[in-house]
């Protein structure tokens, strides 16, 4: 299945970064299969009907990354070595910003932490694991990835 | 690119990048009113680059001054390399300019006015004309007299991207578009950007737009220049802070002066600050204004904007390119 992505001019968010970060986490949700090429910078650039630079840009932030490869001549895919894009402080911020509005949610909602960590915990069994998609066997170092 | 548009940059900034438009000190008085004074930017090849400010702020003068059309006071600019007061004919061809007003000939249908204008452009594309009519979905054989305001942007649009320009300047082609016509000016300018050295400069106030397409901006108010910069420098460089109070504690009545200030708003308990090119002094002051807690959040293209130009009135941050800046030209 091809990738969505879908961006809101306006946001605090900057558009470039909108995209780094929806492309990421498909990546490590698994929706993007590993020989399935990513829309072209002009293809994708046209379909969000914004400038190509900033796809562009966005794209060789995520290959600086380790996140994506390009294949000359064949386009952007996944990359097979993928490692952890953010570190440290940044990583640690992001988590803590993630759980902190999960919980703020769960609790305005009226569930316990015990359901809270319940429902997550059945949501991460749930979740394809990134790698193993169809048609391509897992043997890849995403894992290793992951795991850190 | 031929060799003669660049003899007119110092051998450095030919190195670097080069630039379509520059300006330098460009200044214009109407009577004892300055409408544009000192203006110095640049504008680098292949950039889509949005010119920003509010209505009456000096925009459109300029424009009419780079492209000789209106002398400047004092101060000067070049066009592709070229004064702009003294525009060879062979340097105009080679730019698109598209006014606010849109005049064409009232009875002459779509298909006529794109005949009609080819024989004045030895290098007429007749595939971009209809691809940009297609876009605004005009029929080739409507009177222009009868296009409603959108539908005439469209045919004015495709007849100045029809020559295929290497510089576009459209000024404020947005105007009095409805959100369909505005999505196909989008379609427009993106397609435009298919050949890398193309440049469009346009002005805007629609900045949900401009932060779609333009990659540098230059931000005019009240006839000075105050940014002229990459979108994401803009956007790095303001910030925004929440700084909180619980009672009885309450914010400050009176600030002490902060470094970068552009705009203060105030609720219960609460101060928000929005501050250009925060650095160390800027934090330490703030940690001076005894909140319980400081928060820096994101701020918005829109957000940013408005802050930068509000009502504070200063004019005193200037945001520019950073290796600009590096050259000790910058306040930042």
């Amino acid at each position: 299945m091809p990738l969505s992505v879908s961006i809101v001019p306006g946001s605090n968010v900057s558009i470039y970064r909108q995209i780094v970060e929806r492309v990421c986490a498909a990546v490590f949700a698994g929706e993007i299969a590993e020989d399935e090429p990513l829309p072209s910078v002009r293809v994708l650039a046209e379909q969000l009907l914004i400038n190509p630079n900033t796809v562009g840009r966005a794209y060789g932030e995520l290959v600086r990354e380790g996140i994506l490869e390009s294949r000359p001549g064949r386009g952007m895919f996944i990359s097979g070595r993928r490692r952890q894009i953010y570190s440290g402080a940044e990583r640690a911020r992001r988590m803590e910003q993630a759980v902190t509005s999960l919980l703020a949610e769960a609790l305005m909602l009226g569930f316990s932490l015990r359901e809270t960590v319940e429902l997550v915990s059945r949501k991460a069994r749930e979740l394809k694991p990134p790698g193993k998609s169809p048609g391509k066997s897992g043997k890849t170092a995403t894992e290793k990835g992951l795991a850190r | 690119m031929s060799s003669e548009t660049r003899t007119i940059l110092t051998p450095e900034a030919a190195e670097r990048r080069d630039f379509v438009i520059e300006t330098r000190e460009l200044t214009r008085y109407f009577g004892a009113r300055k409408a544009v004074a000192g203006v110095t930017m640049r504008v680098p090849r292949g950039s889509v680059f949005a010119f920003l400010g509010r209505n009456g702020s000096g925009k459109t003068t300029i424009i009419r001054m780079v492209l000789g059309l209106l002398e400047p006071t004092r101060g000067s600019s070049s066009l592709l390399g070229y004064d702009s007061r003294r525009l060879p004919p062979e340097a105009r061809a080679r730019v698109g300019y598209m006014s606010e007003s849109h005049s064409m000939y009232s009875w002459m249908t779509v298909q006529e006015m794109g005949e009609y204008q080819s024989h004045f452009y030895p290098h007429w594309n007749p595939r971009v004309f209809e691809g940009v009519v297609g876009h605004f979905r005009l029929n080739m054989r409507t009177k222009a007299g009868h296009l409603s305001r959108g539908e005439r942007a469209g045919l004015s649009l495709a007849i100045t991207l029809a020559p295929e320009p290497e510089l576009l300047i459209l000024d404020d082609p947005a105007l009095g578009l409805d959100p369909v016509a505005r999505h196909s000016l989008l379609e427009s300018m993106i397609y435009v950007t298919r050949a890398a050295d193309r440049t469009i400069f346009f002005s805007s106030h629609l900045l949900e737009d401009v932060e779609r397409v333009a990659d540098y901006i230059a931000i005019l108010d009240r006839s000075v220049l105050r940014a002229c910069c990459p979108v994401e420098t803009f956007r790095s460089n303001i910030q925004q802070f929440v700084l909180r109070y619980s009672p009885p504690a309450a914010p400050p009545a009176q600030l002490p002066p902060l470094p970068g200030l552009l705009h203060t708003r105030r609720s219960m308990g609460q101060l928000r600050l929005t501050i250009a090119g925060v650095g160390q002094t800027t934090r330490q002051a703030l940690q001076k204004l005894d909140a319980d807690s400081i928060e820096e959040v994101p701020v918005s293209f829109n957000d940013a904007m408005i802050g930068y130009l509000g009502e504070r009135g200063e004019q005193s941050f200037f945001l520019e390119d950073a290796d600009a800046a590096q050259k000790g030209k910058g306040a930042l």
